[in-house]
């Protein structure tokens, strides 16, 4: 039984309808003869306020209203990874094969594909009860990744029939007793958080290979970090560069209200990239969820709900999985937009008074936990979401609301773009929760120095910036040389170990072990130029070192040689100080 | 669309430029409508909203002269649309598309509805073909690849005209003789600055190539609205059905936003920052992201948007929607302006997002991004000791300060100021590499080794003096 109502009100995406008794909050209804897209978003008596994920011209008072009965879910099974959706999971390539190169209304398409073929490995037997999230069998989905079928959530029982052999995501490949079938694929309600036994303390670092996260703001696996910048100061390139080189299994990259050229970039782009962790191609561990700025503003709303659905879908399976939302500020103006069009009550710069409740539901969907099912895996999702605020203002309410909830804040400057520091994350306004938790990992994998070498460089950093405010009142003459040291040291940190460009073969991601030997050298730099200045060595001595160069350049080194090169660097340092400061005795 | 088209006289209020009518079963969301008034006349309205006891008309011309008792309304069609064909190129039109060059209308090959639709991101192009312009600020720094949109932030007084103009004269893809075709999209701009734009039109010889939509500032407001999606829609057509390189101008989307607000106001909306409406961005959004290249199509479209920065303020919600949208900015400066610098682009805020497609060997030239960004740091370094200067005075210099000081002073005066040349990318690098002898060579460490010892000549002893020592 279908619920069957009619247009009584349009205005741009929001459309009334009445006659819609019976409808349910959240359920997804075709509008009009042209059946676009909406979703139900409040109820009054039997009226319906729907908004729509498609453009709504043309559309007529009194056209029919159609309720499907069941909230926006997602296709879940073999076949995601390497895909490209719109917010409310439309593959594109589909939709291009059906209305060509522009994006056309009410396209209905599936999201994974209905024909091809998945060989599947059954991994329980008849007789057998499985329960929520446990796995009934195995699909190579790509040469890299075992795609684990699980039974849904909100199912259990005992199998009555297992079949093997190969099978469509539809095809039943289990029956449990009672009749229930299982397939390849199964669907989730994307505003519904999936569920799992237990969250666990997030231990070991999310690794990205850029040296500012990793080495100063790192933040865990299964963590989650925003992104705020003004725009220009290169949001995207870090969400691209942590997409490229982050150590996790899976990515779910969500381009929401952002550039199509973009994402073009990202499609000509990822295919021909390797996989930092397994060597395959990029494209084949990412699933992108594109909603660009100038698609229906509605489906956006829906897309990092999407995206982070398809994300807790592969964590489920054990998998590292990362979500990057680019960006988390279009989404809620998305949310403001629709906010306004039902005339609720606005909160603080128009947004809805809701909208910290909603991005910290948002948030709070990362994590480490520990699967459903009697298997136990652990599985993470990562969250890097994006903030554009409006004239780089961090006072707005989308960044204030964000730094609320996350562990780790990068916050860009548009002031260090300008001088083409990439990437721009400013040192003195960044931080991040996840020290304390990572500190361990750290100090047993990489090096027992870690923690005091990272604090060693804060505090110099930090001398580094108060002398650069006196600097700017007096001019560098009147400083003492060991002052000066510092600034050095402060500019060596800046140039030569945080600034790190992401498009450079050897340095565009940088091993944890290379980064930890750069920072100790520089350190060591300074330590060496300290007790040469005690010694009488001026300033201009220690700058103007041959090995100097060396040591500016360590980013440079191929990565099958930097610790030989290292060392040898160190030697040769530890030798020309030496010979610095020496009092000459004259004959 | 029903044949039927009935008049019927149901207006019941007229608030500036909206007028309601009774109940609103009989049209579709977004339709045009006539609207005839007793004297004969007809304007346009389009619906913006729909409910059973009233629609909700904005009227696309003046408002004076309508009242509720005579004034009546006939549907014209269902979906706002203009009618497109290539003999466009070359003529006149208003805002809504109707000639006013004093020929006769042009026969359509299709006719489009003007609000586009998305282009699928699966089937853009990747924008990769530099587009030489000739200014070394932008070529060297922020380059322009075809596809791309790419604003100019203008201040009140500053050239952003003649700097449009400049770069519609000398734009050239290298190693092709294709000629850009121009749609010219005036919303809002005064008869001045629309005569400056058609006379460079005739002087440089582009004027046959120009499709031109005016909507000048004693225009009516609304109809500024529709001006750029009527060009948009035409350039589209030109782009991916006859392959053309279409360049789009818009000038000046400041005052199209002004327009968006004086609707959202009359519509009684909940006003966003600065009192422009919330959905701002996405209608922007709807603008800029026409711009281009589609898969297996030899045509694209460029789009140089030009914005005026109500007090020079680059937060103002118009230039930082703007520059969220666009893949980048080319900002103008008073300071430099004022310093007598032609063209006034400071390079430091202004960017470009598709400049690593365009550029680099096989394009441009291999040392291109690398030397681009030393001479960014060089002259934001230079920039930086100048504010110093102001404070300390220069004798509070370090040797190397001063360097940076007379760097910064040599590249404004000798890349930035260019005048009204025409610079091959060549001469701007090489010009580059000259500029940095000013610095000493060890400080040049965002070039690799590689590129340094290929293109930079250090100065050969201390004696040897280069001019700019």
């Amino acid at each position: 039984m279908s619920i069957q109502g009619k247009i009584i009100k349009i205005s741009g995406p929001a459309v009334i309808a009445d006659g819609m008794t019976g409808a349910r909050m959240f359920d997804i209804v075709h509008v009009g003869k042209a059946t676009l897209i909406g979703e139900i978003i409040r109820l009054d008596g039997d009226t319906a306020f729907i908004q729509v994920y498609e453009d709504t011209s043309g559309l007529y008072l009194g056209e029919p209203v159609e309720s499907l009965g069941s909230p926006l879910t997602v296709e879940l099974g073999p076949g995601l990874l390497s895909s490209i959706f719109d917010g409310i999971q439309r593959p594109l390539e589909s939709v291009a094969a059906q209305t060509g190169d522009f994006i056309a209304r009410g396209v209905h398409t599936e999201a994974l594909d209905h024909q091809k073929k998945w060989p599947f490995t059954p991994s329980v037997k008849v007789g057998e009860r499985v329960g929520p999230g446990e796995t009934i069998g195995t699909v190579q989905e790509t040469e890299q990744l075992v795609h684990r079928i699980l039974v849904p959530p909100d199912t259990q029982g005992k199998i009555k029939e297992i079949r093997s052999g190969s099978f469509t995501v539809t095809e039943t490949v289990a029956t449990l007793e009672g009749g229930k079938t299982l397939a390849l694929s199964h669907r989730w309600p994307v505003k519904l958080a999936r569920p799992y036994k237990q969250k666990l303390e997030p231990k070991e670092p999310f690794v990205t290979g850029q040296r500012i996260f990793d080495c100063l703001f790192p933040i865990a696996m299964g963590g989650n970090a925003s992104i705020p910048g003004g725009f220009g100061s290169g949001k995207t390139v870090a969400e691209q560069t942590l997409a490229k080189f982050a150590n996790a299994d899976v990515i779910v990259y969500v381009g929401c209200g952002e550039r199509g050229n973009e994402m073009t970039e990202v499609l000509t782009e990822f295919p021909h990239l390797d996989d930092p962790k397994t060597g395959g191609a990029l494209m084949n561990r990412t699933i992108l969820v594109v909603n660009t700025s100038n698609m229906p503003v509605a489906a956006r709303e829906a897309s990092v709900y999407t995206g982070m659905t398809l994300a807790e879908y592969y964590r489920d399976m054990g998998y590292d999985v990362a979500l990057m939302a680019d960006s988390t500020s279009r989404w809620a103006e998305a949310l403001r937009e629709i906010s306004s069009r039902l005339e609720e009550m606005p909160g603080e710069e128009g947004f809805p008074t809701y909208l910290s409740t909603r991005l910290a539901n948002f948030y709070e969907r990362s994590g480490r936990v520990i699967t459903q099912g009697k298997e136990e895996r652990i599985g993470s999702v990562t969250v890097v979401g994006a903030v554009s605020p409006p004239g780089g203002d961090f006072s707005e309410p989308v960044t204030q609301s964000s730094m609320r909830i996350i562990g780790a804040l990068w916050a860009l400057d548009s002031n260090l773009a300008y001088r083409r520091h990439f990437p721009s994350v400013n040192w003195n306004r960044s931080y991040t929760l996840y020290d304390g938790l990572l500190k361990k990992w750290y100090e047993d994998n990489i090096s027992p120095e870690w923690t005091r070498n990272r604090k060693r460089m804060f505090e110099l950093i930090q001398k580094d910036t108060q002398l650069q405010e006196i600097v700017q009142l007096v001019g560098p003459d009147a400083l003492q040389d060991s002052e000066r040291l510092i600034l050095e040291f402060g500019r060596m940190i800046r140039e030569d170990f945080l600034q790190q460009n992401a498009f450079s073969p050897v340095d565009g991601s940088c091993p944890l072990k290379k980064q930890h030997l750069m920072l100790s050298t520089l350190l060591q730099f300074y330590a060496l130029g300290e007790a040469a200045i005690q010694r009488g060595a001026h300033i201009e001595e220690i700058t103007e070192l041959p090995m100097k160069e060396a040591v500016d350049r360590m980013k440079e080194i191929p990565l099958h040689e930097y610790e030989t090169k290292i060392t040898s660097i160190r030697e040769e340092m530890e030798k020309q100080f030496r010979a610095l400061g020496r009092v000459q005795v004259v004959s | 669309m029903s044949l039927v088209t009935r008049e019927e006289k149901t207006v019941q209020y007229i608030s500036g430029p909206l007028l309601f009518i009774e109940g609103g079963e009989r049209f579709a969301y977004g339709s045009i409508l006539d609207i005839l008034l007793p004297n004969g006349e007809v304007r346009s309205g389009q619906l913006l909203e729909v409910s059973k006891t009233h629609a909700v008309v904005q009227v696309l011309e003046r408002t004076t002269g309508l009242d509720v008792a005579s004034t009546a309304i006939r549907l014209r069609e269902e979906v706002a649309r203009i009618g497109v064909s290539k003999e466009m190129i070359g003529r006149i039109f208003n805002g809504s598309g109707k000639p006013i060059d004093g020929q006769p209308d042009v026969i359509p090959e299709a006719r489009l509805p003007i609000i586009g639709q998305a282009i699928n991101p699966v089937r853009r192009d990747r924008p990769n073909d530099f587009i030489q312009t000739g200014i070394s600020s932008i070529d060297g720094f922020n380059t322009l690849v075809r596809g791309q949109k790419l604003p100019l932030f203008s201040g009140s007084g500053l050239p952003a005209n003649e700097i449009a103009a400049q770069i519609l004269a000398q734009a050239k893809v290298r190693g092709e003789e294709e000629q850009f075709v121009i749609v010219f999209a005036a919303m809002g701009i005064t008869q001045r600055e629309a005569a400056f734009f058609l006379q460079s039109f005739e002087e440089t010889g582009a004027k046959g190539n120009v499709v031109t939509f005016l909507n000048l500032a004693n225009d009516p407001t609304i109809e500024r609205l529709l001006t750029p999606r009527s060009a948009l829609t035409v350039a589209e057509h030109l782009a991916f059905v006859h392959d053309f390189q279409v360049l789009v101008i818009l000038t000046d989307m400041t005052n199209y936003c002004e327009a968006l607000r004086e609707i959202g106001t009359a519509r009684e909306e909940i006003p966003g920052r600065r009192g422009y409406p919330g959905y701002m961005y996405t209608d922007l959004a709807t603008l800029y992201e026409r711009a281009g290249r589609v898969k297996g199509k030899k045509g694209s479209i460029t789009q140089i948007p030009i914005l005026t920065m109500p007090d020079d303020d680059i937060t103002h919600p118009i230039a930082d929607l703007t520059g969220y949208i666009t893949e980048g900015q080319i900002v103008l400066s008073r300071a430099l302006h004022r310093s007598g610098i032609y063209p006034p682009i400071d390079v430091l805020p202004s960017l470009s997002r598709l400049m690593n497609n365009g550029i680099g060997e096989g394009r441009t030239r291999e040392d291109h991004r690398e030397l681009s960004n030393q001479l960014y740091a060089c002259y934001a370094e230079g920039r930086d000791v100048r504010r110093l200067v102001a404070i300390v005075g220069e004798d509070a210099l370090t040797d190397l300060d001063r360097k940076y000081l007379k760097f910064a002073e040599a590249f404004e005066g000798r890349m930035l100021n260019q005048g009204n040349t025409d610079r091959s990318i060549d001469e701007t690098l090489n010009l580059g590499w000259e500029l940095l002898q000013i610095i000493p060579q060890a400080e040049l460490r965002r070039v690799s080794k590689k590129v340094l010892s290929k293109y930079f000549t250090p100065v050969l002893s201390e004696g040897t003096k280069s001019p700019y020592y």
